[in-house]
Parts: structure tokens; sequence; C-alpha cells
């Protein structure tokens, strides 16, 4: 049943990613980032991947494109997992939101683009969730060094 | 009043500062408030005493732990995935240290995984109770909550004794455990278990049936399969409405796959049936723990692969390859091979996910933890509009937020 499934949507998805593989059991797609809302929406429409369980970039500075923006699906039904993968250029890290298509995307994406200012095209509320109103930077992202402190209250000296 | 230029500036921007009416009013909960688990702020438009709408605000907990991650050795993390959710930390261990042993294709010996099972079912029970505990005591049930935090006590001490930690155990090592099973445990574990069934039977015949309880939990804080399934909801929340789904039963993992145990799900996802799936699912833990207890076989508890596990203590000290190795690890740590992967394991949340990414060295390039309470966060409005403002304690406490894990 496992192996079925992810052959099928392997066979099916194939020809509009730059490459898919199975690995550990999860199916893994690596896509142009325009082609991933497509996919996406296939992955839910036709294949029951209703649970969009995470999003989350890798920054492999100093590479080009910098990030790559990775998403996790499961279907409740068929009990596999797919992730897709999508590379983004640090002068243009925008992706489509998945908002119109699960109520989870709302708050994952805002964690994303606080923590590596990837920016989800048509999610309107990507306000600081885990940091605050006024944060500089990103934290998560390689050239941000774990030691800077921005206290929004000052220390007493 | 302060005057402006000395108050403390607002660490969030409310979704909305105005009223969608004249007659509403808008009130900030928390972060820091009694009647809320863990600090999380809530801000509600309310008419009256009723929930109009919500925006709740998590973060107030975050210590960069993903940043962390990535400059310390895979074995240092497991102190720091403990300090997730605090209440369960041993499957955070064992999630973290199953997503690097499938990224170096370990496979842990018979005796470790039916001892991660038993004590991750060890670690829901100790869970679900805490929560049904606070969840009780928030309403005023004080001896439902003695009951239960004494019989937790009992088995926080009894982990003292196998990890030498009440809480945070750093129990879980990559390709095994820290240390096998002190002599008797197992013995006090089953005069434990009984201590556990006596006291929930009190419990069950104080609470399910009276009436302030009843009323203050059927029907209030309700989700439907639909929307729990698009807000990312895993887990009780999610077996409340009605959908079995549990990764335990859907992809096996550990030694689930030989075990005998029911899912128990709800019937419309309000407070009070995730207040009875909680109790069966504990339950159904003991139930399991007690099978463990008969399977757990003998043999080594790590594996015998010298790039993450050390040499036995007499080798260190007779033999240099054996010293060296022992710095090795020690120093430099595993070096998974360059690559990723997604372990996921069902917490008494919901699905905890670690997500590793390895670019061959000792340190990790990325670790992200997928935290089910950060998730449920995400939908929790979906439980809180249009009931009372007094509903949000008790619906707040059945989601079981845990600040450690939803803020990082």
């Amino acid at each position: 049943m496992t192996a079925g499934t992810l052959d099928r949507v392997s066979e099916a998805l194939a020809p509009t990613a730059i490459s898919a593989a199975i690995a550990h059991g999860i199916l893994v797609l690596t896509l142009a980032p325009e082609a991933m809302a497509p996919v996406v929406g296939r992955l839910q429409s036709e294949f029951g991947f209703d649970l969009f369980l995470d999003v989350t970039a890798i920054d492999w500075m100093p590479q080009a494109p910098r990030f790559e923006v990775v998403w996790h699906f499961y279907s409740t039904e068929h009990h596999v997992r797919v992730r897709l993968k999508a590379r983004v250029d640090e002068s243009e890290p925008v992706v489509d939101s998945l908002r119109p298509l699960y109520g989870s995307a709302g708050i994952m994406e805002r964690e994303c683009h606080e923590m590596y200012g990837i920016v989800f095209r048509g999610n309107d509320d990507l306000r600081p969730m885990l940091l605050y109103e006024g944060f500089v930077g990103h934290p998560l992202r390689k050239d941000y060094p774990k030691d800077r402190e921005q206290p929004l209250v000052p220390y007493i000296k | 009043m302060t005057p402006v230029e000395t108050r403390l500036p607002n660490p969030v921007r409310p979704a909305f500062t105005a009223g969608e009416r004249d007659d509403t009013v808008i009130v900030s909960i928390g972060p820091s408030h009694p009647c809320t688990h863990g600090t999380v702020q809530i801000i509600a438009e309310l008419d009256g005493e009723r929930v109009l709408r919500t925006d709740i605000h998590c973060g107030y907990l975050h210590r960069g732990f993903e940043k962390e991650c990535e400059s310390h050795t895979w074995h240092n993390l497991i102190p720091y995935v403990d300090r997730l959710n605090y209440v369960s930390a041993l499957i955070n261990d064992f999630t973290y240290c199953d997503a690097v042993e499938t990224l170096m294709g370990i496979e842990i010996t018979p005796r470790c995984r039916y001892l991660r099972t038993l004590l991750s079912e060890y670690s829901r029970l100790v869970d679900h109770l805490t929560c049904v505990a606070a969840g009780l005591m928030e309403l005023g049930a004080m001896t439902a909550f003695l009951y239960l935090v004494m019989v937790r006590d009992f088995m926080y001490e009894h982990l003292a004794a196998l990890t030498g930690a009440r809480v945070t155990y750093s129990y879980g090592r990559i390709g095994g455990l820290a240390r096998d099973l002190p002599d008797g445990w197992l013995v006090r574990l089953e005069e434990i278990l009984k201590q556990y069934e006596e006291f929930i039977g009190r419990v069950h015949g104080l609470v399910d049936r009276n009436r302030i309880f009843i009323d203050r939990m059927r029907d209030v804080g309700t989700i439907s399969t639909k929307d729990a399934i698009s807000y990312g909801y895993t887990g009780v929340i999610l077996r409340a409405t009605g959908a079995a789904r549990d990764l335990r039963r859907d992809t096996p993992y550990l030694a689930y796959a030989e075990l005998d145990f029911d899912v128990p799900v709800g019937i419309k996802g309000d407070n009070y049936d995730r207040y009875f799936v909680r109790m069966r699912e504990m339950d159904e833990s003991v139930y399991m723990m007690r099978q463990l207890m008969e399977m757990l076989p003998a043999g080594p508890i790590n594996v015998d692969d010298r790039r993450c596990v050390l040499p036995e203590k007499e080798l260190v000290y007779t033999e240099i390859e054996s010293l060296i190795n022992h710095f090795k690890v020690i120093m430099d740590g595993p070096r998974p091979p360059a690559g990723e992967a997604y372990a996921a394991h069902e917490s008494p949340n919901g699905e905890l996910g670690f997500y590793v990414v390895s670019d061959g060295s000792g340190v990790p390039w990325k670790v992200h933890c997928r935290a089910p309470s950060y998730v449920h966060m995400g939908g929790a409005h979906k439980m809180l509009d249009g009931y009372q403002l007094a509903d949000i304690v008790p619906t707040f406490g059945s989601i079981n937020m845990i600040g450690g894990e939803c803020d990082r």
C-alpha cells in the first residue's frame, strides 16, 4: 500500500519536477518555485495529502540559489509522506503561500518568514510569531551571528 | 498612568485593535496569567462575556533552539531536545535519535527497541496525567488534581531511579540508551501501575458524571474533523473529533506493530471528548506497558557501531584504539553522511517530527522540530471563538500547549 501510493504519486508528478526519489520511505520532489503550488494542489485533490505538516527552509550559504524551502505533507488515508523542495535566491526569496489550501499554512509560514526571510506570496499576515515586533534580521540565516542580542527592554547596567 | 515614553514596547502587533461593533471590548489575556497553561497571549474581542474573535500570540519562551543546534555535536543536542516538551522528554529524545539513526543507517538492538517503546508509553502516561490533572484543577477539582499529581510524582521518582533526573532525562543516545534498567525497576513499575489504576478509578468516579464538569466541558471548544485536519491537528485533538489517526497504528515504528492496543476516539471534538480520549489512552498505555514488560528481551542496549557508541570502559583503559575511539566520539561526535531525514513519532500532543540535515560534518547543518503545540496554536481560535470568556481556560487546557515545545 505504502510503496504503491508513493510510486503512483511519483509517476504522476515526476514530469513536473526537477528530480524525484524515495528516500527513507518519503517521496522527495525537487521543484521549480513556480511549479510548487500546482503540485500541492494535485497532491491534495488527487492523492489525498490532506495534512500539511510543516514548512521550513535550509540556508545553503554560500551556494546560489541560497535558500531551499522544504514542505512536508502526510496523507491520513494512505499513511505516507511527501517532501517538496524548491530553491529560491536571496535576492527574491518568494514562494506561493498555501493558505488557500490549508489552514495550518498561516502559522507555519509566519515562522519560516521570520526565521529565514522567505516571503509567501498571498499570505498577508506574516507578523512575527516566535520573535517580536521590530526584530531586525532573520536569526536562522547562517550569516546571523548566534550571540547577537536585540533586547526589547534595555539591560540594567 | 505611566508616561508613554517610559512604557515598555509592546512585543506583539494585534491582528485587530478596534472592535467590529462599537459595543464590544478588546482585552489582552496573558502572557502571564494564572489561568493559562504556559505563557501565551490571547487578544480577544468580547461582547459581554462572549468571545467574538481571538488573536493568539506565542513565542514568550523562544530561546533559539534551532540556532543553538547548529553549533554543537549531534550528541550534545540530546539535553536540548529534552527541554522541548518537558512533560514527556523521553519521547523527544527517542524521536530525535530516530531521525539521526535513520540518517546514519543504524538499526537499534531489540532490547533498546522494546525499552524505548515502554518508556515512550510511560512518558505518554505522565504527560496525559499532567494535562488532565491541570485541566481539572483549573475547573476547581482540587482533589482529582492531587490524586493524579501524586501518582505522577511516583512516576517521576521512578524515572529518576532509571535516568538520574525527574523531568529532563537526557536518557536517549544515538544508537541506544544511556544505561540499562536497574535491578527491581520493573517490579516497582507494576506497583505504580496498580496505584495508578486505583486513583484513576477514583477520578473517573468524581468527574465523569459530575454535572458541573459536564456543563463546563460538553459542547464547549468544539472542532470538526475537517477543520482539525485543515489546521494540521494531530494527536488527541484530532482523535477527539472521531478520526482514528494514530501514528503508532498507521505508520508503526519502534515495537508498536507487535502490540495489541485500541485507538480511542471521541464523538464531536469538544472538551469532554478530549478529556475522555486522554483518560482512555492512559489505560491503553498501561495495557501496552504490561505487554512490553513480558516481551522485553535480554541483550545489549547499544548497537555495536564505533561511529556513535562509546567503547567499553575496560577497553578504553587497556588499549589505545578504544581510547582514541572514546575521544573521537566525545570530541567530534558522530558524523552522519550528508543528507536529510525526517522522523515522526506520536507524541502525547500529536505528530512530533524532527527534520535533520547533515553536511557530513560532526555538527548539524540544520535541525528542525515540527512541534505539534506550535501548529495547534494556528487553529486554536476555532475552538475559542463563539464561547464564553471563562471557557478559554478549560479549552486552552485541553489543547495542552506546552511552551517549551511551541516556542522552541
